[in-house]
């Protein structure tokens, strides 16, 4: 009887790890999430996945179109900024552009969260630039956006902020971020943004 | 020239550009991750329009979602426009916005701000 020998076997790390992620997304009341490479594809299917479900959730559309330009600017960031980690010490399976991204629902808002590495080199500066955004009302953001848009070279990857300050700008909320060192090389970068649903904007 | 005509993608907008009637209209979402490949043609498009405009150009945006990489092209299409309007062209940019969309509607008016032309901020129901 060799399928009861295996179901007395001790169960795998992984099989009981993945009871306890289950358990704290469902506690987090996780809609969808994602860990893996970002590709254009997936952001597609997100965009596609999360549209439907409010839609199917009757979201006020205002609501529903700031979820969803946050998200777009939250996905395209980690497409266009993550940076490879090469280092299999750090990251062991992956090829390297490999990210976290999740979306919950709250009681007075919707939760946007993602997590990627990045060169702990350019984190000072990134930092700062976080920073500035947090220190601005709603007027001086929108003229550092508009100053921004008007001035900076365009590059592939958009930048100078731009995606950040919309961010800020359509939430209404401070960016509310954090970076953990993992070497002199390496530090991962998350970010936690808030939409709110039963509530009006104030901006 | 010839007419641009680009249909919509769930990341891109439909495209009518057409020299001969002077409308120049952008709809639907523009969200593509390199949008500088996307609007490259409609910039270039533009730059051979200025040489010989109609008398009158209207220009209709009416745009869904857009991300902050197209927000830098649209900005590049209408400076161009901007300077064909400095040197005697009769442009009118017409944005349209969905009602209660306060965050499209100050999009358009970032864009009246930075850009010399006359715009027209229009509301149409969602």
């Amino acid at each position: 009887m060799p399928q009861i020998v295996l179901a007395q076997q001790p169960k795998s790390r992984l099989m009981i790890d993945i009871y306890d992620l289950y358990n704290k997304m469902e506690g987090n009341n996780i809609m969808l999430s994602f860990k893996g490479d970002i590709t254009s594809e997936l952001m597609t299917s997100i965009l596609h996945i999360m549209e439907s479900r409010l839609d199917s959730m009757k979201e006020d559309t205002k609501v529903k179109k700031k979820v969803y330009n946050v998200l777009v600017e939250c996905l395209q960031n980690l497409y266009h900024h993550i940076d490879e980690v090469p280092d299999k010490k750090v990251d062991k399976n992956n090829s390297g552009k490999s990210a976290i991204f999740m979306i919950g629902i709250g009681e007075s808002d919707y939760s946007i969260v993602t997590g990627n590495y990045l060169l702990t080199e350019k984190v000072p500066s990134f930092k700062k630039m976080l920073e500035r955004i947090n220190s601005l009302n709603t007027e001086d953001l929108k003229n550092l956006y508009k100053e921004i848009l008007n001035n900076e070279r365009l590059s592939e990857k958009g930048g100078g902020g731009l995606g950040m300050i919309d961010i800020a700008r359509k939430t209404g909320q401070k960016l509310n971020f954090n970076f953990v060192e993992i070497n002199d090389k390496y530090s991962f970068f998350s970010l936690n943004i808030k939409v709110g649903h039963t509530q009006l904007q104030n901006n | 020239m010839e007419t641009i005509i680009i249909e919509g993608t769930p990341k891109t907008p439909s495209v009518h550009f057409d020299s001969t009637s002077g409308i120049l209209q952008l709809k639907g979402r523009s969200i593509p991750e390199n949008s500088i490949e996307f609007y490259k043609p409609l910039v270039e498009w533009l730059d051979e329009y200025a040489s010989k405009p109609q008398p009158k150009t209207a220009v209709n945006i009416q745009l869904e979602y857009f991300n902050t990489s197209s927000s830098k092209c649209l900005l590049d299409l209408f400076k161009k426009l901007e300077s064909m309007h400095k040197g005697g062209s009769d442009i009118m940019i017409k944005w349209y916005y969905e009602e209660d969309d306060e965050d499209m509607l100050e999009a358009g008016e970032d864009y009246q701000s930075i850009i010399n032309i006359p715009f027209k901020m229009i509301e149409v129901e969602g």
